[in-house]
């Protein structure tokens, strides 16, 4: 594997040289490989949406670099446009962003922004649209007629339509309902999986990056925390807790039945997991059969 | 960032002038702006500018600010004075072309300069150290007399204190939808005229939207509370005049004199 995101020594300060100035991203460095998952967790305000901002040139950082590919994304600032094609972003609340007068339109709005015409972009935006679970006859709506949940799809669909290497997710689940969350965390998924791209998704349910994520960014006051692998990171539960932030609930019950004396393995992250270990368990015993 | 610009920003503080009536602040400021144009010479323009600084001064809020907020009309008060440079009667004492410049040119320059400059100073002062709530509280106030010819004052200060509370919001508002446009590749630095008011369409149409579904929202949450307008409504804040406040009228009345003495003993120079 190579890496595809290289950050070195990142910072970013606001209102610099005035007696607001704040430090929203200290000195930090990762790397991070083609195709991977990342999730990036922290407390509010700990600096995970400046920080992301700055991976596609959104905020140029007051200090360090970003090496896409290994060439630092500011080394030509007229070009920095290109990079936003590159590394997709979908903002919170991503729906507040739709404006054409059809779906269709507003989806093929990046892509076509990156130079794509005719049938390349018509199957970038079909294609995008299918990712995201949006039917073929919403596509001719207006966005503004479309449930919450539709608009969040359609949000998500025009940034995948730009057909970026790297996929950044603010919250994407935020305010959708538990079904909704589910379904559009699977899609996203399978994006993943199909594309092969590198996806960051920054979120503050730890159940869903259990779930999805391969690595964990942990951010506590603009420095990076922890960069581990998802069981690693949410085996230190008190670690976590003392910065703010949980492990997933199931992890917790494994953690107590553990300390407990009972036999079940560590960084066990998923219900399913659990049942399946449980189950044996029991089967073991002679409880269940 | 549209975030950066001090003009009519607040700073909370305890300095004299937070403290004065935010009423004897505003009687205060629109006659010392009416006084502004009513300077012929220079001692009473002398007068107007020390009288500045001395706002400046006791407001307690460091003069980066107040040079921040200069620094947003510098091309006005360039494009103004250069234009009154040339646009002076009377004897020409260089000439090139269609440009005459006259002593009463010049003179004419550094009044308008130093008059533009002071009223930015003093309406920053005053947004400076009176807060948006403050500041209506007192038009509302200072308006109640034309509610006897059926003016509606209430709904009309009601107006502008939501006006003014949504200034910060929709700011915000409007760099996160650019940012938004900008990660799909909206290009808003480049192109011509056209190309650019073009550009803003992916901005301006969620903007409205979003400032839209604010004015609803707002309009509910107000009827929830039962509001019905303004006849009636006590207040949770009563605004009391002291000591302080009377001694700054006099201080106004007293330069107002100080501008009318000068005007009338010297000549005029423009």
């Amino acid at each position: 594997m190579s890496s595809i995101l290289e950050l070195k020594n990142l910072s970013f300060v606001y209102g610099q040289g005035t007696p607001f100035e704040k430090t929203a991203v200290d000195n930090l460095s990762a790397t991070i490989e083609k195709g991977e998952f990342i999730g990036i967790i922290g407390h509010t305000g700990s600096g995970k949406s400046t920080l992301v901002q700055m991976l596609n040139g959104l905020m140029r950082p007051t200090g360090g670099q970003v090496l896409l590919d290994g060439k630092d994304i500011w080394s030509e600032p007229k070009k920095i446009r290109e990079i936003r094609f590159r590394v997709g972003m979908v903002f919170q609340y991503p729906e507040y962003q739709l404006f054409e007068d059809t779906v269709y339109k507003d989806i093929a709005f990046g892509a076509k922004n990156k130079g794509l015409t005719g049938d390349e972009l018509d199957k970038a935006v079909r294609k995008a649209a299918e990712f995201t679970g949006l039917k073929g006859e919403l596509l001719e709506k207006s966005p503004f007629d479309l449930s919450g949940g539709e608009k969040r799809r359609a949000a998500i669909a025009g940034v995948m339509a730009m057909e970026p290497e790297v996929l950044i997710l603010d919250e994407p689940t935020a305010g959708l309902d538990p079904m909704g969350r589910e379904i559009l965390l699977s899609q996203i998924v399978n994006y993943h999986k199909e594309r092969g791209i590198t996806v960051l998704l920054v979120s503050h349910s730890m159940e869903d990056i259990a779930r999805v994520a391969g690595r964990i960014m942990v951010m506590n006051h603009g420095a990076l925390h922890d960069f581990d692998k998802t069981k690693s990171v949410f085996a230190k539960g008190g670690e976590l807790r003392k910065i703010g932030l949980k492990v997933p609930q199931v992890t917790r019950i494994m953690q107590t039945l553990r300390e407990r004396g009972v036999d079940v393995p560590d960084g066990i992250l998923t219900v399913d997991e659990a049942l399946e270990v449980l189950s044996s368990l029991l089967k073991k015993e002679g409880k269940i059969w | 960032m549209v975030r950066d610009v001090a003009f009519g920003q607040y700073f909370p503080g305890k300095s004299l002038m937070h403290r004065l009536d935010p009423r004897a602040k505003l009687v205060c400021f629109v006659a010392f702006v009416v006084l502004i144009f009513f300077t012929f010479n220079y001692a009473a323009l002398g007068l107007i500018a020390a009288f500045t600084v001395f706002m400046i001064a006791v407001s307690g809020v460091s003069p980066k600010f107040y040079f921040k907020s200069l620094k947003v009309i510098l091309f006005v008060v360039l494009f103004t004075s250069v234009l009154n440079l040339f646009y002076g009667s009377g004897e020409a004492i260089w000439q090139w072309w269609i440009l005459r410049l006259t002593w009463n040119g010049i003179h004419r320059a550094a009044f308008v300069t130093v008059r533009i400059i002071c009223l930015i100073l003093a309406s920053s002062c005053l947004t400076f150290t009176t807060s948006p709530t403050e500041l209506t509280d007192a038009m509302e106030r200072l308006m109640k007399p034309l509610a006897v010819i059926h003016f509606p004052v209430h709904e009309i200060a009601m107006m502008m204190s939501l006006a003014l509370r949504f200034v910060p919001t929709l700011l915000e508002e409007t760099d996160k939808i650019m940012q938004a446009q900008k990660a799909r590749g909206a290009d808003l630095e480049s192109g011509g005229f056209l190309k650019r008011v073009k550009a803003l369409i992916p901005i301006l149409i969620p903007l409205f939207v979003s400032a839209f579904r604010r004015a609803y929202d707002i309009a509910t949450a107000m009827e929830c509370r039962c509001y019905r307008g303004g006849s009636g409504r006590t207040r949770m804040k009563i605004l009391h005049m002291s000591a302080r406040d009377i001694m700054s009228m006099i201080t106004t009345a007293a330069l107002i004199g100080g501008v009318i003495v000068c005007n009338i003993f010297m000549t005029s120079v423009i």
